[in-house]
């Protein structure tokens, strides 16, 4: 099925901007209607390098491509995106070249979502994305922001909402109030930069704002996100 | 099995099943399942079932011929769908956990009655020495079979409730008990038949022949209960499997056969499209797993919003995002809410369509509703439009200033506008 797409870069369109990029879906179709959307590598500088529709396949073609980013679905015969992440976390942890992940799915449950992300992925995105802000994302994933689309920015603010069970970590179990102003516009369907408008602060904190969420979702031991992660483990 | 003879006419249903009840029982649930059935009250016939075990004993072959014969139902009597194994059965909360009961004072009341009324019946008994030598150990023997079978009544009952923690220890208690009064009654018979001399012996045979038994039928049993619930584990996954089917043979089919009719009409195609994405995520993602009652009013803040995207999105054929943070129960304020929404989205999908998706937020943060709706179509001027065209300022605007809400219309920076809706809800709702 992974066929390398090693393409000679050609420079050109987005010249200045590359990057290499891992598909994992077990949907062949939607495979080929990414690569049809991104792939094309002059105009995007989106390069797919590999593609996967298993968890082995996937932990075998992203070894052996090192990617910079994987997008990855959730559903995924083998364990799921959540099996990937786990097998793949020494790259992804690797200071000098780290692969990044984008979760794609067509998935509204809560424990999917959030599942993924504690799992170590930068963001997540829903499969009905357009082509151009796809690409947007994976460049954004790419220099290590975080991704979060409306749905998941909801999810984030439903498991961070004010509840009477005292923080454990003062730091991870709480949002401030600006991440919160900056979720709920998320949640609204405002991008980063007309966020940055609107709270008159800039696109780079903002980013830093969703980086920080990111950070408390995937470390803090909250009740409720511990038990949407592990919610598809029990059954 | 009685038959349905005795109804009352009142009831045009279908003849009632008798069942046992396992709710208010004292007992067996036989009484109160009997008076569900019969429409008499609990106590009248419990009070016949205490006549009749006076008169000789009768009511207590009568009572225990129920209990074994007529099935547990749930809920008293008017339960005429058979039990299933998948426990769907919604219990108000409060109601008291299964094995771990406390008895109330009533319980207390019923126990003392009973035991009154068997000691003057034994008393009345003329007894000789043999009767006597046979009446204690049966009485031990009856309580001992009663206990068990109560237990076997409330393993039944956990089975098709969802209780999660089932006491295994009191329930292997109980049975133990059971067990040993049983034993106790029978070697009684045998040791006070002959005398007290041969109590060891006859105990160490009891207990040998015991020892046996379980030794022999142990791990048949054990296997036996294992394959059981395998057995039953697999027809759980089989009927979900099957429904998954039927739902997607009946409407997943259904729409692909119109998308290839209407392949022409983009639009009709993605309308059809999204609604049957938007049936089968509520489908797959309701918690409850069956969200198909189309039918009924919502009464959640949650359901309304949903509800209310997914006619606009299928009456205007534009996509409609919704993302809810927190629920609570609708009241009038926030219906009015709703209706203004609604309205919103329905602009929006009209005016706003062109550019992309509609995005609505809502949020419930303590007694404040906050409902969102934002489009990126071209935006537009509330001065610019001529006072006699209504439309946003009375069905948006007034409708939420009437309610004590407010509500504004404004332009987003990077084109598109977005209407803010916002709405204390009433002080009733807790």
């Amino acid at each position: 099925m992974s066929d390398a797409n090693g393409e000679a870069a050609v420079s050109g369109g987005n010249a200045d901007r590359r990057v290499r990029v891992v598909l994992v879906d077990d949907h062949r179709m939607f495979r080929t209607g990414v690569q049809a959307e991104i792939g094309q590598t002059e105009l995007t500088g989106v390069e797919v390098v590999g593609e996967a529709a298993d968890v082995d396949q996937a932990v075998a073609v992203i070894i052996a491509t090192r990617p910079e980013v994987v997008l990855l679905d959730v559903h995924l015969p083998g364990g799921g995106g959540v099996e990937v992440l786990r097998r793949c976390a020494s790259l992804t942890a690797d200071p000098e070249q780290p692969v990044r992940f984008l979760a794609l799915s067509v998935s509204d449950a809560a424990e999917d979502v959030i599942g993924v992300i504690r799992g170590g992925a930068r963001g997540y995105v829903t499969k009905t994305i357009t082509g151009s802000d796809l690409i947007d994302s994976i460049f954004r994933v790419q220099e290590g922001d975080a991704v979060f689309s409306p749905r998941l920015a909801g999810f984030v603010l439903d498991a961070f909402a004010s509840t009477d069970a005292p923080p454990v970590d003062e730091d991870l179990d709480r949002l401030t109030q600006r991440e919160r102003e900056v979720l709920r516009l998320i949640a609204r369907g405002y991008a980063y930069k007309e966020i940055a408008k609107q709270l008159f602060i800039s696109v780079k904190t903002v980013e830093s704002h969703v980086s920080a969420v990111l950070r408390k979702l995937q470390l803090s031991n909250r009740h409720e996100l511990t038990r949407w992660a592990t919610a598809r483990r029990l059954v | 099995m009685p038959d349905a003879a005795t109804l009352p006419l009142v009831d045009p249903r279908p003849p009632r099943k008798l069942y046992r009840s396992s709710d208010g029982r004292w007992l067996g649930g036989v009484a109160r399942g009997l008076a569900g059935h019969l429409g008499l009250p609990v106590i009248w016939v419990r009070l016949v079932f205490v006549g009749l075990f006076l008169a000789h004993g009768f009511g207590a072959l009568l009572y225990a011929a129920f209990w074994f014969f007529v099935p547990l139902g749930v809920g008293g009597v008017d339960e005429r769908r058979a039990p299933s194994l998948v426990g769907t059965e919604t219990s108000p909360h409060g109601r008291r956990r299964l094995v771990a009961r406390k008895p109330d004072r009533g319980q207390i009341v019923a126990l003392l009655l009973m035991v009154v009324v068997a000691l003057t019946f034994v008393g009345s008994m003329k007894l000789d020495g043999v009767a006597k030598v046979y009446l204690i150990p049966a009485v031990l023997v009856a309580a001992g079979v009663a206990l068990v079978w109560r237990q076997a009544d409330n393993a039944r009952r956990a089975r098709w409730m969802e209780v999660g923690s089932r006491r295994r220890t009191l329930t292997l208690l109980r049975a133990a008990a059971g067990v040993l009064l049983v034993t106790a009654g029978v070697s009684g018979m045998f040791v006070l038949q002959g005398s007290a001399a041969h109590l060891g012996s006859v105990l160490q045979a009891a207990l040998a022949v015991l020892v046996g038994i379980t030794l022999l039928a142990g791990p048949y049993l054990v296997r036996i209960t294992q394959d059981l619930s395998e057995e039953r584990l697999m027809r759980i996954r089989a009927q979900e499997r099957a429904e998954v089917a039927a739902h997607v043979h009946d409407s997943v089919l259904h729409t692909l056969t119109l998308i290839q009719r209407n392949a022409e009409n983009a639009n009709e195609v993605r309308r059809l499209a999204r609604a049957q994405e938007r049936d089968l995520r509520a489908w797959l993602y309701k918690p409850e797993g069956t969200g198909k009652d189309e039918a009924e009013e919502p009464d959640t803040l949650a359901e309304a919003v949903r509800r209310n995207a997914a006619e606009v999105e299928d009456k205007h054929g534009v996509p409609i995002e919704v993302v809810i943070v927190g629920d609570c129960p609708l009241d009038e304020r926030i219906g009015a809410q709703m209706q203004a929404a609604r309205e919103a989205m329905v602009n929006a999908a009209k005016y706003g369509g062109e550019g992309g998706a509609v995005q609505v937020y809502a949020e419930v943060e303590g007694r404040t509703v906050f409902v969102s709706v934002r489009d990126r179509g071209p935006g537009f001027d509330l001065d610019a439009i001529p006072a006699d065209r209504m439309g946003v300022r009375e069905s948006i605007i007034g409708r939420m200033e009437r309610n004590g809400g407010t509500a504004r219309l404004r332009a987003v920076p990077d084109g598109g506008t977005e209407v803010e809706l916002e709405m204390e809800r009433a002080e009733t709702t807790s």
